[in-house]
């Protein structure tokens, strides 16, 4: 046995914490697994944006340029050529898609992630859960881009927001964090043993654009019909509902407006209380809390065998 | 000391598809089809490494050694069992491995450290390192997917001995690379172990075992079977190869052959740089049979020195004891001690029938003033 060298600092092991390999963790170890590993994670969300605008001019500029341009698009068709007589409706559009493009996009993206990096997870050693957890994160960061270009916009056409109301967003922003990892977490493992569940997600997440109240409101189109049928409560089912609803209610505001065609009223969001709106967000928030450990968990159990489906 | 890996009664089983449905349409046309077997890849393993050892893990293909440094390592969960890591841990399973192509050397030296569990602070101390050590100064921000294979793999090396991890985890690599990189990392190994680090190797070279593990542990079908100094497992090793070569033929037992002892009628084993020495060397067998002597002698260094097959002249066995004697005619060596392996087997080039390792210690006197292992008498000419 060799003998450290003079001069060279010995380490002291006898007092290094010791990490235990076995069958299963529990849970707890596996969050202090991934908290203990952030640095991976931000190190894999950077290079994967720095991949992504590699090569263009502009780099990460066209993610700023590309939801103003959307925007743009949107603020003219709606406003000169479908009009639907909603005032301000490029405002309500955009409000709920950037809640739905940080979802749909860490989803889609999280679905395949451990099989086409299956190379990385044989052969390096980090909780699995970073690869979905890391498309989740370049999605808060596109998510984070968006709302400036809304905030900017709104300040360019003199649209103030719900003061009041802003400081429901951060719950209902985490409610999204934890949904949307939760799902990317346990998509990203299912589609190990079952390979098509890619192709089908995209259908699903198709389905749940238009189940949730993005391009139409809830309130102006189906809610009546659903009321009569009882099926009202069904519709909120959809976790993804109540966090669009707050973000319209906080930069939309108006909860009831006058059609610009044809002057009648129109009842557009829900005319909840404010305390509505942060009960039923930190119930979701709580729920998604549970959810998000439950996904942890399954993943566990899943990740025991990747090695011999990948 | 303390243990920096405890493996304890570790089992890892996988499950073999014989008709894998790997979809969802196909589970659903076939929900009960596909025969499953389970294979053991590891079988109730217990070992440890204590803080500054070298251990050498050594198998043939398929013995388990790549699924147990993968279980240590974090990369497979184990099925039973429990593997205590102490300290931080650097595993070059496949140099590379986390390598994102489209980004530069540099960013991939920062993303593959955060991949080995280093945080950026500690990269950037060893950046300079790093560079300097791949001696890819001019390519570093030059993407990875333009690098030569060679290029790619002394990077990865150079980012795993770099952050100076407390165990370093090796497999196979260092069978990459040209043969002055091969040096370099075999140098960065020894500095490694002079510093009191871990490391643990996995090989099935049994060279590179001698040349760097103070221990060696020798896995064979998923079972731990030796765990010791380096030349009783390799002794181990070499009869286990030599045991399941034997065995399909099923003519005879690994064990009917045995080398008992090799001794010099002097008593000694010291002989001068020049002169002859005569060995008598004691065999047992079972049954009759003729086969070939093989001598291997080593410095104490690990390093080869010459593997002979005694000119190819069989030699008979009779059944019960026997004795051979072996004579080394002027031997070339130069000042120094020699560790001489012995074996037996049934052609030159074949199987070995028996082995003994380490049958004797040589020490060689010299009184020239050349330095190094033999002697060369160049003539010079003008």
């Amino acid at each position: 046995m060799s003998e450290p060298a003079a001069g060279v600092e010995r380490r002291h092991l006898e007092n290094a914490p010791v990490r235990v390999v076995s069958a299963r963790d529990p849970l707890r170890v596996r969050l202090a697994n991934l908290v203990s590993r952030r640095e991976l994670l931000t190190s894999l969300i950077f290079s994967d944006i720095r991949i992504k605008y590699k090569g263009s001019a502009l780099g990460l500029l066209w993610s700023m340029l590309s939801p103003a341009l959307t925007l743009g698009i949107y603020f003219l068709v709606f406003s000169k050529f479908l009009m639907n007589g909603i005032p301000n409706f490029v405002v309500y559009l955009f409000s709920g898609l950037i809640v739905w493009n940080m979802f749909q996009s860490a989803v889609s993206s999280s679905t395949g992630v451990i099989v086409d990096r299956a190379g990385l997870v044989k052969k390096v050693s980090f909780p699995r859960e970073i690869l979905a957890l890391s498309n989740v994160g370049a999605s808060v960061i596109y998510f984070a881009i968006q709302l400036t270009v809304l905030g900017l916009f709104l300040a360019v056409i003199g649209h103030a927001p719900a003061w009041g109301y802003l400081w429901i967003l951060p719950i209902s922003f985490l409610a999204l964090y934890l949904l949307t990892a939760s799902i990317s977490i346990l998509m990203s493992a299912i589609t190990v043993y079952l390979r098509d569940v890619r192709h089908l997600m995209e259908v699903v997440l198709q389905l749940w654009f238009w189940v949730s109240p993005v391009v139409y409101s809830y309130e102006n189109s189906i809610a009546a019909t659903l009321h009569n049928h009882g099926l009202a409560n069904v519709y909120f089912l959809n976790p993804v509902t109540l966090i669009i609803l707050t973000f319209q209610r906080i930069f939309y505001v108006a909860t009831t407006v006058k059609s610009t065609t044809t002057g009648a009223t129109l009842h557009i969001l829900p005319t909840w209380p404010m305390s509505t709106y942060f009960y039923l967000n930190a119930a979701l928030l709580g729920i998604m809390a549970v959810i998000f450990l439950t996904s942890v968990t399954i993943f566990g159990r899943l990740e025991g065998n990747f090695e011999s489906e990948l | 000391m303390v243990n920096v890996i405890e493996v304890e009664d570790v089992s890892k089983q996988f499950k073999i598809h014989h008709e894998r449905h790997q979809s969802l349409k196909e589970r659903i046309l076939h929900p009960r089809s596909g025969s499953t077997e389970v294979f053991r890849a590891l079988s109730h393993v217990n070992f440890t490494v204590s803080d500054g050892e070298t251990v050498g893990i050594l198998g043939r293909n398929g013995s388990g050694k790549s699924t147990l440094l993968k279980t240590i390592c974090g990369v497979l969960q184990p099925t039973s069992g429990e593997i205590r890591l102490r300290g931080s841990l650097a595993a070059l399973l496949e140099l590379g491995a986390g390598f994102q192509h489209e980004l530069s050397g540099r960013d991939n030296v920062y993303l593959y450290g955060s991949m080995l569990g280093f945080s950026r602070r500690m990269v950037d101390a060893i950046f300079d390192d790093v560079v300097a050590f791949s001696e890819l100064e001019q390519f570093i921000d030059t993407q990875v997917k333009f690098y030569s294979s060679g290029m790619y793999v002394r990077l990865a090396f150079a980012v795993a001995v770099n952050v100076n991890p407390d165990i370093l985890v090796v497999d196979e690599v260092l069978a990459v690379g040209d043969e002055r990189f091969q040096a370099k990392c075999i140098d960065r190994i020894r500095h490694f172990q002079r510093e009191g680090r871990s490391i643990l190797f996995v090989t099935h070279q049994a060279d590179q075992v001698r040349a760097i593990c103070d221990r060696a542990v020798v896995l064979d079908g998923g079972e731990l079977i030796a765990d010791g100094p380096v030349a009783d497992s390799l002794r181990v090793f070499r009869e286990h190869l030599l045991g399941d070569a034997a065995a399909p033929e099923g003519a005879h037992d690994a064990h009917d052959v045995h080398i008992d002892a090799v001794t010099s009628p002097t008593g000694s084993f010291q002989v001068r740089h020049g002169a002859s020495m005569h060995v008598d060397v004691d065999v047992t067998s079972e049954r009759a049979l003729s086969g070939y002597l093989l001598m291997e002698v080593f410095t104490r260094g690990g390093l080869l020195v010459s593997r002979s097959d005694a000119q190819a002249t069989p030699v008979s066995l009779v059944p019960g004891p026997n004795r051979f004697g072996l004579d080394l005619i002027d031997v070339p060596l130069l000042d120094g001690v020699y560790e001489v392996n012995l074996g037996l087997v049934d052609r030159p080039g074949g199987s070995v029938l028996a082995w003994r390792e380490q049958a004797a210690t040589l020490q060689v006197a010299y009184d020239g003033r050349a330095s190094g292992v033999i002697e060369l008498t160049p003539a010079v000419r003008q």
